[in-house]
């Protein structure tokens, strides 16, 4: 009793004090999370600034010339060229391979070590550091399948990407898949489908959004990569494509608009610091798109059953 | 763990099958394309490791092991002063960590205890764009305006190229990792926990420093442990930001010009030091990328442990 009259008003005293540490505390975290946003803004703002006029005086003339050691008369043509390649290499090489990867250890695989294996392995691959998979890339793609890709090539190159975010598309297919209520299997097999027909007819068409939106991300994270096509052969600096056809430009040199990036920002002119923020812009247009895409999709399709 | 588990080793699933002969090969040539695709991860994992041995092996088999304890790393000459880069590995990845495990620990903590619905829809998204942005981007954005507007301002007279800039490019580009898994590990601390504090007449500020996050505490050290593997893999952030192209002295000091293990293999690839064929200087990027392997698988595998354990508490 005693002791409980005594502790009362010391803790009402305290209160004073526990409310401002506590608004304090509240400032704190606000500030920390406004730090993050706080960045964001200025690498943009600072990115336009210096790069938009670029794009203003040059107009399309930037967006069609190579590049070259003249500030000038430098453009990013071909590392969009290549930028896009890779695009197309990733989703035609790492998108099937790992959405089939997907349906197999999710449906197929039988809960065996094998499996486990594979689950473990394809979490620490994703796990490795990109500049890892350049050493992949250089000396598997470059160097020992150099007869067949053409050594410091686009193909060389859409492989290693390829490589990079194939344990991406994975883990993010496999847990859209995964989101497909067990029900709709039941009631498939219940009619008498076979496996594939669950698959391909009640799971795929369901898990079709989440795996979308995964792959779009993987594809933007892709795109943006500089160090594992630094060592898989892309080009610093000038190069001539010299009126290859496409299919020869496959098997020859290509740079990537970070590659690009990357050369400009070590130059010496100061032009070419307006330059790389110029060509910053267009990397971040071409990435931030694909994320916009991923998200729009995935509000659009979410769905909670 | 998959929902579909059960039903797959239901044996009487895999008799029951009706029709044809076809319609049974069908199904067992689908399996095995499927498990092939599957296969192709081990194949890529044992090439990377294939690829990194053999050449790191060839590495110490053609150099005179003592110039791995040269005072710098100067490749093309010969001298392989692997302390220089492991040194400025970790000055790059503490200074990292120092901005990063702050800023994204508080940030979690408002994400998960003192959000509303509202502004964890709005800030969210935007933590994923600056996880999006390309590292080269931010090494750029660490060169043109950490390093003058800040480092310089802070020590007058420190070039443009430094570490402190790079560690605090690579810094930002930690914190949306640090913040999400802190948060996910926060956000699964059971409601009733703090309702107990709560009804003691805890206010929020000590349910969130007295309860949450000590019941996070596996979470979070998951979350500074995948942070550490981040920063040390990040290069180009350090390779645009942090000079020294050529090859660098030994440095323990951030306002100085400097490699760390990821930069040195960047800078081998590229421009002057662009090396080819069976030289030392290009087997060493094998081995500096073996380094890499291991460390970083070594900190992967900690950190799951105690992504593990957090699933498992509760």
């Amino acid at each position: 009793m005693t002791t409980a009259t005594r502790t009362l008003p010391r803790t009402i005293h305290k209160s004073g004090g526990a409310v401002w540490r506590g608004v304090l505390f509240h400032g704190l975290l606000l500030v920390a999370l406004l730090f993050s946003l706080l960045i964001l803004f200025t690498l943009i703002t600072d990115v336009l600034m210096r790069g938009l006029p670029v794009l203003q005086e040059r107009g399309a003339d930037f967006l069609t010339r190579p590049t070259s050691s003249s500030p000038a008369r430098s453009g990013v043509a071909q590392g969009i060229f290549g930028t896009l390649m890779m695009a197309v290499f990733v989703s035609v090489v790492a998108f099937p391979i790992g959405i089939m990867t997907a349906i197999y250890l999710e449906e197929y695989a039988p809960d065996n070590r094998l499996t486990r294996f594979i689950n473990v392995n394809i979490r620490n691959l994703a796990g490795v550091p990109s500049v890892v998979y350049g050493l992949l890339g250089l000396s598997i793609f470059v160097l020992a399948l150099g007869p067949l890709t053409g050594g410091r090539s686009m193909i060389a190159g859409g492989l290693t990407l390829a490589a990079l975010v194939l344990p991406i598309v994975i883990i993010t297919s496999a847990e859209a898949i995964r989101a497909v209520p067990r029900s709709l299997r039941e009631a498939g097999y219940g009619v008498g489908a076979s496996r594939w027909e669950v698959t391909r007819l009640l799971v795929l068409p369901n898990a079709a959004p989440g795996i979308l939106t995964g792959t779009v991300l993987s594809l933007s994270r892709a795109l943006g990569e500089t160090a594992p096509l630094l060592l898989a052969g892309a080009v610093l600096g000038g190069f001539s494509i010299g009126g290859r056809s496409f299919v020869e430009q496959l098997f020859s040199d290509y740079t990537v608009l970070p590659v690009t990036i990357f050369d400009w920002s070590r130059r010496p002119q100061a032009e070419f610091r307006e330059l790389t923020a110029a060509a910053i812009i267009i990397l971040l247009v071409i990435t931030l798109l694909a994320n916009t895409i991923a998200i729009v999709l995935r509000n659009r399709y979410e769905r909670s059953w | 763990m998959q929902s579909g588990a059960s039903l797959r080793r239901d044996p009487s699933l895999a008799t029951a099958l009706g029709g044809t002969a076809a319609r049974h090969r069908r199904e067992r040539i689908i399996g095995a394309v499927l498990l092939s695709a599957a296969l192709l991860t081990v194949v890529v994992s044992t090439l990377i490791i294939v690829s990194l041995f053999g050449g790191a092996v060839d590495f110490i088999r053609q150099i005179d092991l003592g110039t791995l304890l040269a005072d710098g790393w100067y490749p093309r000459r010969g001298e392989f002063g692997l302390m220089t880069l492991v040194a400025g590995s970790l000055l790059v990845t503490g200074i990292a960590l120092l901005l990063a495990v702050p800023v994204g620990l508080l940030s979690a903590i408002y994400l998960s205890e003192y959000a509303s619905r509202r502004v964890r829809r709005i800030v969210k998204p935007i933590l994923e764009v600056l996880a999006g942005i390309p590292s080269v981007v931010l090494g750029f954005f660490a060169l043109t305006f950490i390093s003058p507007v800040f480092v310089q301002r802070l020590n007058p007279g420190t070039a443009d190229f430094n570490l402190l800039a790079a560690g605090l490019g690579v810094g930002i580009l930690t914190i949306p990792l640090i913040a999400s898994v802190s948060e996910d590990s926060m956000r699964a601390v059971p409601a009733a926990l703090r309702e107990a504090s709560y009804g003691l007449g805890a206010r929020r500020l000590t349910t969130s420093l007295r309860i949450v996050v000590p019941a996070a505490t596996s979470g979070i050290v998951a979350a500074v442990i995948l942070g550490i593997s981040r920063a040390i893999g990040e290069t180009m952030v350090v390779a645009v930001a942090a000079g020294g192209s050529g090859g660098a002295k030994f440095t323990v000091d951030p306002f100085r010009q400097g490699q760390t293990i990821t930069a040195a293999m960047a800078s081998l690839a590229t421009g002057t030091d662009n090396v080819a064929g069976a030289t030392a200087a290009f087997q060493s990027l094998f081995f500096l990328g073996l380094m890499l392997f291991i460390m970083t698988f070594v900190l992967n595998q900690l950190g799951d442990i105690f992504v593990r354990r957090t699933r498992q508490q509760y």
